[in-house]
């Protein structure tokens, strides 16, 4: 072989190479959550068909528990690691405080904007601001094991938080069950998010109009209160107080409960013969009101897909969002968690098979009361974490734990 | 003048293995103090740097949240390690006899120590399970308790069932040295006590107890330094919780710098820690050498 040869060929390679690499597939990697709404195997065949309709663009999806999400979208941003991730509600402010997301209001049509419902816009918006697109409308709804209701001797579900009570004791009383209540009051997100919720229906408030905590009065504290006199009167199952939400579904899946708090997923789950034993026998509606104040609750749940200021394939990260969030693929997949779309909840393939539920969310959705929108969110809810274990294991009254938070949270605003 | 070139030419060689060490343990190490005397923040560090002196340290010594977390550390590493020792050299003992099966038990002893701490983790949280737990239908079926109760829910008991999971996986690391040392004692010191008259205690705690400190302080140590910086069953475990009555120290740390992001006070808060470990040592140290002198 000569020298002109050797020449050629390595130019002919060099050429191969640069060619290869221009049409080199792009991979994604997208951050999830694993423990509510959408599963694991739902979002493993929606990117399988997005990565089928657009060859080129692989998906590497990462599932993780809700309690590892904010702290892994937080650290990736020294790592270039994500380039699509889901976040909460109630981190847009701290995000957008440190630029951690992409603002993509330029990239959103009007007529998603017209379609998407209001309330799930409320989710990746900041400061006028769209930071990512919603995917997940959620909410804590109230479940019910209908038979054991009927042999109570109750035809209805409660209607307010007081009736819960009431039903809940006679349900006890009868010995059809011996914890008619369940919730997820770990110290964790989750029991925010039902604190939220009853806080909402007793007419209560995160901050006040000054942006000061106001939680440890009125109906703030009517909602801890409350918690703890179902703990007290042995109406709620006291391992309630290391449950997640998963844990919810167990107890009430296995006939454990005649009551739960939980996310919109559990409704199909609980329904599920092959995840559950009382099939069939699952009722689902909004979560309780008060008297004179509310006539439902419900806290704001819901999530959205952003993409981090550090990706390095935005474009094709945001193909890939409009793909998850689209009405088609949500209308598909609506069975653990409800479309964001306004129209889908008129669409027969939507509602059919399930539309108790679809009912309930309509009421539920219209009423979702926010958690407080601050930046330093993340530690304002573990003070209040706290407080809910300390007042719920006996450690201080509500007054005192509530109080004790309130006060972390001005020393830190 | 030969003397003086062998010294550079030592320094030259050991120089790439300076760079690495400054590189890897001293360059953070001082970017750590360096942060702890400021307010940074996680996203942009540089940017929100501003000096703020001493002020994390005052904080941190008269946070009572704080306090408590290296309370609830050092009641972990006293009891934890208390207890591997206790159990490491007993087991130790019994495997050191020749039986029917030892070979099998010694083996098996590898088992919880080659698991990794999550997976025990995840485990043990099975086994607490309040609704199907393995513990819970052991204590009812034999009747030491009455229902199932929640043994991480519950403040009171939370640490204490960490610290049993903690036990289990890392018993048999002591038990390995002391196993390996206890090989070494020499049979004829034991038969020259029994001529002399001493019974099984005395002869425990004359000739095998000293024969073993050795080797028992370096698990000691480790153990130690490990328990004290426990992080990764609590995180799977309990998360602190309930009611933060199981929040160590370093469980503290991890909070303050990569949940809430403030770099400033979670470096200070490190420091602290990197300060009692540092005094720990030293005092181990102190210890093994004067076993030395003995």
């Amino acid at each position: 072989m000569n020298i002109k040869n050797i020449v050629t060929g390595a130019v002919a390679m060099g050429v191969l190479a640069a060619s290869g690499a221009a049409h080199a597939d792009v991979t994604l990697n997208a951050l999830f959550m694993a423990q509510a709404a959408y599963s694991e195997e739902n979002i493993r065949d929606m990117t399988a068909q997005f990565e089928a309709a657009n060859p080129g663009i692989k998906v590497n999806a990462e599932l993780v528990p809700y309690e590892a999400l904010h702290d892994k979208i937080v650290l990736s941003q020294s790592a270039n690691g994500y380039d699509v991730v889901l976040y909460d509600v109630v981190w847009p402010a701290e995000f957008a405080q440190y630029q951690l997301l992409e603002d993509v209001s330029s990239r959103i049509d009007d007529k998603t904007r017209a379609g998407v419902l209001d309330g799930a816009w409320t989710t990746v918006k900041y400061d006028g601001a769209f930071y990512g697109m919603p995917w997940i409308a959620d909410t804590k709804f109230l479940f019910y094991n209908t038979e054991m209701l009927k042999e109570a001797g109750f035809d209805a579900p409660p209607a307010t938080w007081e009736e819960l009570k009431t039903q809940a004791k006679a349900i006890k009383d009868k010995g059809i069950v011996e914890y008619p209540l369940v919730w997820s009051w770990s110290q964790s997100e989750a029991a925010i998010c039902d604190y939220t919720t009853i806080l909402s229906g007793m007419g209560g408030q995160f901050l006040d109009a000054d942006g000061k905590p106001a939680f440890n009065s009125g109906g703030g504290l009517d909602a801890l209160e409350y918690m703890v006199s179902t703990l007290d009167d042995g109406l709620t199952n006291p391992n309630s107080r290391e449950y997640l939400e998963e844990d919810v579904r167990r107890v009430f899946s296995s006939g454990q409960a005649a009551f739960a708090l939980n996310w919109g997923y559990m409704y199909n789950l609980a329904n599920d013969p092959a995840e559950s034993q009382v099939a069939g026998n699952v009722g689902i509606a909004p979560a309780p009101g008060t008297d004179g104040v509310s006539k439902a609750s419900a806290v704001n749940g819901s999530m959205g897909l952003g993409i981090p200021t550090k990706s390095d394939h935005k474009e094709e990260a945001w193909k890939y969002i409009e793909f998850l969030t689209s009405e088609k693929v949500q209308d598909k997949f609506a069975k653990l968690s409800l479309p964001v779309w306004e129209a889908s909840y008129s669409n027969p393939d939507v509602i059919k098979g399930q539309e108790p539920f679809v009912e309930a969310a309509k009421t539920s959705l219209a009423v979702m009361a926010p958690r407080p929108t601050m930046a330093s969110y993340q530690e304002a809810s573990a003070a209040l974490q706290e407080a809910l274990q300390n007042a719920m294991l006996g450690a201080s009254t509500p007054k005192e734990a509530l109080d004790e938070a309130a006060e972390t949270i001005s020393d830190m605003q | 003048m030969i003397s003086q070139r062998k010294t550079v030419t030592a320094w030259l060689l050991l120089t790439p293995m300076i760079v690495i060490i400054l590189g890897v343990s001293g360059y953070p190490l001082i970017k750590t103090i360096y942060y702890s005397l400021t307010g940074a923040k996680l996203i942009a560090p540089d940017l929100t740097s501003v000096w703020v002196g001493l002020d994390n340290y005052v904080r941190a010594l008269s946070s009572g949240k704080f306090l408590e977390a290296i309370w609830h550390t050092t009641y972990f590493a006293v009891i934890s390690v208390g207890a591997e020792m206790v159990i490491g050299v007993l087991v130790a003992l019994l495997l050191n006899e020749a039986f029917a099966g030892r070979t099998v038990l010694r083996a098996m002893l590898i088992l919880p120590l080659a698991l990794p701490t999550v997976v025990n983790a995840m485990m043990w949280r099975l086994v607490y399970n309040p609704d199907f737990g393995a513990l819970n239908a052991l204590l009812v079926q034999i009747g030491m308790l009455d229902a199932y109760r929640s043994w991480l829910g519950d403040p009171a008991s939370a640490l204490d069932m960490v610290i049993l999971a903690d036990v289990w996986k890392n018993f048999p690391l002591v038990a390995l040295i002391a196993l390996a040392a206890l090989q070494t004692v020499p049979k004829d010191l034991y038969e020259a006590a029994t001529l002399d008259g001493a019974g099984v205690w005395n002869r425990f705690w004359r000739i095998t107890l000293p024969a073993i400190m050795g080797p028992l302080s370096v698990a000691l140590v480790l153990r130690t330094i490990e328990a004290f910086k426990v992080f990764d069953i609590i995180y799977v475990m309990t998360r602190g919780g309930p009611a933060s009555s199981t929040k160590t120290v370093s469980f503290y740390v991890y909070q303050e710098a990569f949940a809430y992001m403030r770099v400033g006070s979670g470096a200070s808060y490190a420091l602290i820690v990197v300060l009692i470990s540092s005094c720990l040592i030293a005092g181990y140290m102190y210890l093994i050498r004067k076993q030395g002198e003995v």
